[in-house]
């Protein structure tokens, strides 16, 4: 029996999820439609996880798995440090957080190589600093600073950082999907052997723009891999209240499409780079495209403002997924288990990631605020390298 | 003999020499490959270039025109027909918000070099949905483009130049001229090799000394229409002054005519609220005021949906006896 939900879809009953987890492929298939609803309710196995085995973690060093627990853990402190700077007022507008959902990011870009490129959505702190952009450009936008990554113009949704193949940071839900598509037929026009990962949220994949990129991708045979990041809420509404699909969940309107498509869960590293890398070949090799769900929850609302974080979802049930499972505890625990590191060299990765959070507020603090002048920079390529074409007719039309 | 060609065949020089020119030019649309075109601006191009420089695109223009955005980025240079102007609409966010501020919000690290192309005017009684005029909605959004070429030589010429240009361009046509001939020089004539009109650059297509008619697209063929009825049967010389494109706009060409003529009228196909028209007649205000004899006008559409009935949807366009009769109100 998995988990039942009663009429404001609170969860009632709450066994076998362990059985759904790690048993026969159709089994768990079933059973984890209801994944994000059932999953609150077990502790993470800490026993060697599911997919270890497979050869894409196998060729994991010892300093690789550290490595992807140090980025992990450095976007939550990252994110940690800016909540903390926007609640004293020192950043403005939106703070879309990405803590809970950590392991995403920084698995399926573990996966990625030189000719292959990265576009998200709003919520894009987690990607930046998984392609290896450095904090510092990273809080400084935050903080509106000149210093930051886009100069102080795109703020929280709109970190870009193109010689990392990092295509932002898009603020319009699902306006990103064409772009992704854009992309990978770009890599795939010149001839590369690459792709494109295109993520987007559970509340995006109801617009347009996405079917329409899904069509185009399948049509077209485009290396792009879509991969919806399920966090089971698309801002104040759950899943269920929002989309129509089949009980195989979200990722299976690729059918529709003609279109590979996978279900994983999100707590495990393991899983997310066995999952997501048959993708990155069947794009690389086959020059098809693909959507992943992954299964994930963020521990904060939507964004800092959603006041009702804890109003459509139980207090009860925000707990319990970050008590039991955090995918920073889950990745430490294994690690722990496989004898990678011990409890200090995490307490150490911690430590050194918490200084540079610090550090890269202090870094955004001094920097100083972008000049008044540069309102009318980056808006034409044309004028900004002072061509004939920039100097030809006017441009601006204010005062 | 002064070469002559139709609009149409212009468009398709100027297209094919820049996919001749640089690997990266690509067209993408709806029947512009094997259809060769709805409106044959495309004709022949994918028997030339084949399928991977001609694509079909399905009816998705979100879709299609995103996907040009996305590949521009890594260098692609998409020329993106949209069967009429008016379908951009359903791509609005993308040619809105994807094409405008990608730039801007990365700190300059990104361009977005695409261009749209279409016909964008009435007149041709297809209902309201099919004869949308948006050069002032998109030319609303600084980043973008707007070109809006009146005859075949600017067409060839503006659509090399767009196609050349870093920023998106959205370029306007009209299906109502498409089948229009023109002189077009053939690139042994020119200096260079070849024809490029540069974006930004407005042109006097009739000198004239009592009032200056300001127009784009097809109105610059009403207001030439109109000149000569005003210079026979009225003694009026009106000079016509060719925009060519909205944005960027040639401020210095508006004023020096309108100092030299001190009337000016505003004769557009959009509608007036907020029209092309609204802008330049406010900016002849603040700039030339001294110089004027009388207050600036504006012709544009009726203010109403396109009208499906060809009679009545006529009377809805500016014609050159209205324009004669609003320039005889003020000479």
């Amino acid at each position: 029996m998995i988990g039942k939900r009663d009429k404001k879809g609170k969860i009632r009953s709450l066994t076998g999820f362990l059985e759904g987890h790690f048993k026969l492929p159709f089994a768990a298939f079933q059973l984890r439609r209801d994944f994000l609803f059932v999953m609150a309710s077990n502790t993470v196995n800490k026993k060697t996880p599911a997919f270890a085995d497979a050869p894409i973690n196998k060729s994991l060093s010892a300093a690789d798995k550290i490595e992807l627990l140090r980025k992990m853990v450095r976007i939550r402190r990252f994110e940690q440090t800016s909540l903390k700077h926007y609640h004293n007022g020192s950043i403005g507008g939106f703070l879309h957080l990405y803590i809970g959902q950590e392991s995403v990011a920084v698995g399926t870009i573990s996966l990625l190589g030189e000719n292959d490129h990265v576009i998200t959505a709003y919520r894009d702190h987690g990607h930046a600093l998984s392609v290896g952009m450095s904090m510092d450009e990273c809080m400084a936008e935050l903080f509106g600073k000149a210093t930051g990554c886009s100069k102080g113009k795109g703020g929280s949704m709109h970190y870009f950082a193109p010689d990392k193949n990092y295509w932002g940071g898009h603020g319009i839900v699902g306006g990103q999907a064409p772009l992704g598509a854009g992309l990978a037929f770009g890599v795939k026009y010149k001839g590369l052997e690459g792709c494109c990962l295109c993520y987007l949220g559970d509340g995006a994949i109801n617009q347009g723009a996405f079917h329409e990129s899904l069509n185009l991708a399948s049509l077209w045979d485009l290396p792009v891999i879509y991969i919806i990041e399920n966090n089971g809420y698309s801002m104040g509404t759950s899943q269920e209240r929002s989309s129509a699909f089949p009980k195989q969940g979200l990722a299976a309107r690729a059918e529709g499409y003609n279109m590979d498509w996978d279900k994983i869960e999100g707590v495990s590293i393991y899983e997310i780079r066995a999952g997501v890398q048959k993708a990155v070949e069947r794009a690389h090799k086959q020059s098809r495209p693909s959507i992943i769900e992954i299964l994930t929850y963020r521990h904060k609302g939507h964004s800092v403002a959603d006041a009702n974080a804890e109003k459509y979802r139980t207090k009860e049930e925000i707990q319990k997924y970050m008590n039991e499972h955090d995918p920073i505890e889950f990745w430490k625990s294994t690690l722990i288990e496989e004898g990678v590191i011990t409890e200090d060299d995490y307490k150490k990765i911690n430590k050194e990631a918490g200084a540079e959070a610090d550090a890269s507020a202090e870094f955004a603090i001094k920097s100083p605020y972008p000049d008044e002048s540069e309102i009318f920079d980056h808006i034409y390529w044309e004028v900004d390298n002072n061509t004939e074409a920039g100097r030809t007719g006017r441009h601006f039309f204010h005062r | 003999m002064p070469r002559e060609i139709t609009y149409r065949e212009a468009l398709r020089e100027g297209l094919d020499e820049e996919l001749a020119r640089d690997n990266n030019v690509i067209i993408i649309g709806e029947e512009v490959a094997e259809y060769n075109g709805a409106y044959k601006v495309t004709e022949g191009l994918w028997k030339k270039w084949g399928d991977k420089r001609i694509i079909d695109a399905p009816i998705s223009e979100a879709g299609f025109i995103g996907m040009g955005i996305g590949a521009s980025m890594l260098g692609i240079r998409p020329v993106m027909e949209l069967m009429f102007f008016s379908f951009a609409y359903v791509a609005f966010d993308q040619m809105m918000n994807n094409a405008a501020t990608c730039r801007y919000m990365s700190g300059g690290l990104i361009n977005v070099p695409i261009v749209v192309r279409g016909p964008a005017n009435g007149g041709t009684n297809v209902g309201a949905t099919h004869s949308h005029t948006p050069e002032n909605i998109f030319a609303n959004m600084p980043g973008l483009k707007v070109v809006t070429p009146s005859d075949a030589h600017d067409a060839k010429g503006l659509i090399k130049s767009a196609i050349r240009d870093n920023d998106p361009v959205y370029f306007m046509e009209s299906t109502v001229l498409y089948g229009v001939t023109g002189w077009v020089p053939s690139n042994d004539e020119l200096e260079g090799g070849e024809l490029l009109v540069p974006i930004g650059k407005a042109k006097v297509k009739r000198e004239g000394t009592d009032i200056t008619l300001i127009a784009h697209g097809r109105a610059v063929v009403t207001s030439l229409a109109a000149a000569e009825i005003l210079a026979e049967k009225h003694n009026i010389s009106a000079e016509v002054l060719d925009l060519r494109s909205i944005r960027p706009l040639d401020e210095e060409a508006i004023m020096a005519s309108v100092r030299k003529t001190h009337r000016a009228i505003c004769i557009e196909e959009n509608k007036p609220f907020c029209g092309v028209g609204a802008q330049i007649s406010s900016m002849i205000m603040e700039q030339a005021f001294d110089d004027l004899d009388a207050p600036v006008l504006r012709i544009t559409s009726a203010d109403a949906p396109a009208f499906y009935s060809p009679p009545i949807e006529k009377l809805q366009l500016p014609n050159p006896d209205e324009i004669v009769e609003r320039v005889l109100s003020i000479c």
